[in-house]
C-alpha cells in the first residue's frame, strides 16, 4: 500500500470525507454515480482543489495540516475529461510540455516521446494542430502529454466520458495496452461499470463523498451484499491463462483459478493471459453434474455466500474448484429454484457458465 | 504644414500603448481572476472615461498634477516644475484616458479560455508565472492586438484631456487633434482639410487591417 488518501470537508450540498489506501501499482479505479465526489478527490490528490485531510505517495506527503504542495509541484500527471490539449501549440509541443519542464530540469527520463508515440498511435499527429483532431486522437495526445511529464502517479478524470462509443472502443485498447506497460500507480475516476472492469486492478466504491468499499476488484466484484451487486450487468472479471486449444471446434481451453473454461475463439498461445468476464446473469447453478445440456462450462464449486435481491432474485457467491477454494463468481438465480433445489451456502454446487467475454490482453 | 505634430502624436501614442501593456495586463489578469469582492469597483473606475466628458477628466488630472495639487511633486521625477503643460503630463493622460480600451480586451480574452488551461500547465509542472507567460499571454493574443489598436488609436484621436493639461505648445503638447483646431481657427482649411482627412485615412486602415488580422488569429494560425 503505497498510496495514502484521506479527505474531508464540505462540498457544496455534502459532506465529503474520503479515505482509503491503493496499491503503488496498477489502476485503482473511482468508481460511483456522478456527484458522488470522485472528481474532487481526484482534483485534491492533484493539489487542484483543497480540502482538509492527508495525502502521500510512497511515504511522501504532498498535503498534511498545513503542509500542502502545490500542483505545479507534484510529480503527477493528470488526463482530463475533456483534453484539454492547448490549442495554441502543435500536437508535437503539446506532448512535450510537461516533458520540457521536468526532463529538461534534469529529472531521469522514464518515459520517452517515442515510446509513447509508438505506444499511443500518435506518429502521423505530430505535426498537427489539436483542433484538426477527432475526440479519440485528442484523449490520446492528452494521455500522452501527462505520461512524458514523468509521473510518478498518473491521474485520469473520466477520460472516456466525453466520447462517443465509438471513439470509446477506439482509445480503450490504448488504454489496456497502458496498463501492461506502465509501472506507475493510476487512479482512475469512472461512472461506467464496463470501463472499470476492463482496466481496474483495484477499486474504491464511493457514494454521496463516502467509501461504500475498497479493495481488489475481484474480492469487491463477488460481495453480494454491494451496491455493484444490485446492477444488471453484475459479475466478475478473472484472470486467466491460455492452456490450450480444441482446434477441430475452434476451442480454446483458459485455465482459471479452480477451473477450466472452454471458450470460442484462438486467443493466442499456451501461457497468454487473459481477463475473462463472466457476468452474474451467465451463470446458473445445478446440484448434479448437467447431462444433456449444450452449455460447455460446468464447474464444479461450493456455494459460498447468498443475499435476496428482491422478491424474484438471489445472488449466489460460488467459488470454484470441489473444496470451493479457488476463485469467486457471482450467480443470479431465481428465488423459486433457489428454494425448489434446497441450496444454501456450504454446498458444493455445478456453475454453468453460458457466455463469457473476454476483456484484456495480459496483466 | 509642420509635420511636427504627426511626429508627436504618434509617439504620444506608442508610447501609450506601450505603458498600457504593461500597466494594463496584469491589472486585466487580475480582474479576470481575483475573487476580491472589490474588484468590480477597481473595473468601474478603470471604466470611468468611457462616460466622463475628457475635458472632467482633464480638469481633475490638472487640479492633481499640477503645482499646488497633491500629485504634483511627481514632475520633480523629470526635473520639471509642472506636469501641466508637459508632454509627460499629456502621456499620463492618455494612459488614464485610453486604459479601459486596452484593459477590457484584454480581461474580457483572459476570461474566455476559463481555469481549465491553467490547470492542465500546473499539472505538467509549469509555474503561476511560466503558465501566464507560456499559456495564458498566447492564449489571449486577439485580445492583446485589439487592446493595443484600440488604445494607440484612441489615444491618437484625444482632443479634451490633451486640451485640458496640454494646451498647444509646439513640440511639447501640440498633437494632430490640437492642430487641426489650430488651422481651423486660423481659416487654414487646406491643412485643415490634409491633416483631417490623413486622420480619416489612417483611421479606416487601422480598423480594416486589425479586423483582418483578427479573423486570421481566430481560424488558429499559430
Amino acid at each position: 500500500m503505497s498510496l495514502s488518501v484521506h479527505f474531508h470537508g464540505t462540498l457544496g450540498q455534502f459532506a465529503l470525507d474520503v479515505a482509503f489506501e491503493a496499491p503503488g501499482r496498477g489502476i485503482t479505479a473511482l468508481f460511483g454515480p456522478s456527484g458522488c465526489g470522485k472528481t474532487s478527490v481526484l482534483r485534491c490528490a492533484a493539489g487542484l482543489q483543497r480540502l482538509n485531510g492527508r495525502f502521500a505517495l510512497d511515504g511522501d506527503v504532498w498535503q498534511e495540516g498545513r503542509t500542502f504542495r502545490p500542483t505545479h509541484k507534484r510529480p503527477i500527471g493528470y488526463v482530463f475529461q475533456e483534453a484539454s490539449l492547448f490549442p495554441h501549440l502543435s500536437v508535437r509541443t503539446n506532448l512535450l510540455f510537461g516533458h520540457r519542464r521536468t526532463v529538461g530540469r534534469g529529472v531521469p527520463e522514464h518515459i520517452r516521446l517515442n515510446d509513447v508515440v509508438d505506444l499511443l498511435g500518435l506518429g502521423h499527429l505530430l505535426d498537427r494542430s489539436p483542433e484538426h483532431l477527432s475526440g479519440g486522437e485528442r484523449q490520446r495526445v492528452g494521455v500522452g502529454r501527462a505520461l512524458l511529464s514523468q509521473p510518478r502517479l498518473l491521474l485520469m478524470d473520466e477520460p472516456l466520458a466525453a466520447l462517443d462509443r465509438f471513439s470509446k472502443e477506439e482509445i480503450l485498447p490504448y488504454l489496456e495496452r497502458l496498463h501492461g506497460v506502465l509501472s506507475v500507480p493510476v487512479l482512475y475516476v469512472s461512472h461506467d461499470i464496463a470501463e472499470v472492469e476492463r482496466l481496474a486492478d483495484h477499486l474504491v466504491l464511493l457514494r454521496q463523498g463516502r467509501v461504500v468499499a475498497a479493495g481488489p476488484m475481484q474480492e469487491l466484484q463477488a460481495d453480494p451484499t454491494l451496491p455493484i451487486a444490485r446492477m444488471p450487468e453484475a459479475g466478475v472479471t478473472l484472470p486467466a491463462v491460455v492452456a490450450g486449444r480444441e482446434d477441430a471446434y475452434g476451442l480454446t481451453l483458459l485455465r482459471l483459478d479452480g477451473g477450466h473454461l472452454l471458450v470460442p475463439g484462438d486467443l493466442g498461445p499456451q501461457g497468454t493471459a487473459r481477463r475473462a468476464r463472466i457476468a452474474a446473469s451467465d451463470v446458473s447453478l445445478a446440484r448434479n453434474p448437467p447431462e444433456g445440456s449444450t452449455i460447455l462450462n460446468a464447474l464444479p464449486a461450493r456455494i459460498v455466500a447468498a443475499e435476496r435481491q428482491d422478491e424474484v432474485q438471489m445472488m449466489a457467491v460460488v467459488a470454484l474448484g470441489e473444496e470451493g477454494r479457488g476463485a469467486r463468481m457471482l450467480a443470479r438465480v431465481t428465488r423459486k429454484s433457489w428454494d425448489a433445489l434446497g441450496l444454501s451456502p456450504g454446498q458444493p454446487v455445478y456453475a454453468q457458465v453460458k457466455g463469457v467475454a473476454l476483456v484484456q490482453e495480459s496483466l | 504644414m509642420s509635420w511636427q505634430p504627426i511626429i508627436l502624436t504618434l509617439e504620444l501614442a506608442a508610447l501609450t500603448t506601450v505603458i498600457l501593456l504593461i500597466v494594463g495586463t496584469p491589472l486585466a489578469w487580475w480582474l479576470a481572476r481575483s475573487g476580491a469582492w472589490w474588484k468590480e469597483a477597481v473595473a468601474t473606475v478603470v471604466a470611468l472615461p468611457l462616460v466622463l466628458p475628457p475635458t472632467v477628466l482633464g480638469f481633475y488630472l490638472l487640479m492633481l498634477l499640477g503645482p499646488n495639487g497633491p500629485g504634483g511633486w511627481l514632475a520633480s521625477l523629470w526635473g520639471a516644475r509642472s506636469m501641466a503643460f508637459t508632454f509627460e503630463g499629456l502621456v499620463i493622460g492618455s494612459v488614464l484616458y485610453s486604459m479601459p480600451f486596452v484593459v477590457q480586451p484584454i480581461r474580457n480574452a483572459f476570461e474566455a479560455f476559463g481555469d481549465r488551461p491553467l490547470e492542465a500547465a500546473a499539472t505538467l509542472r509549469a509555474s503561476p508565472l511560466d503558465t501566464f507567460f507560456t499559456v495564458a499571454v498566447p492564449l489571449a493574443r486577439r485580445g492583446f492586438l485589439t487592446g493595443a489598436v484600440l488604445g494607440f488609436a484612441h489615444t491618437m484621436g484625444e482632443f479634451g484631456v490633451v486640451l485640458m493639461i496640454g494646451g498647444n505648445i509646439p513640440g511639447q503638447t501640440k498633437v494632430l487633434s490640437v492642430a487641426i483646431y489650430d488651422y481651423v481657427e486660423t481659416l487654414q482649411w487646406d491643412e485643415a482639410h490634409l491633416l483631417a482627412g490623413g486622420m480619416l485615412v489612417f483611421s479606416f486602415t487601422v480598423i480594416l487591417t486589425m479586423m483582418m488580422l483578427e479573423k486570421r488569429i481566430g481560424r488558429g494560425g499559430r
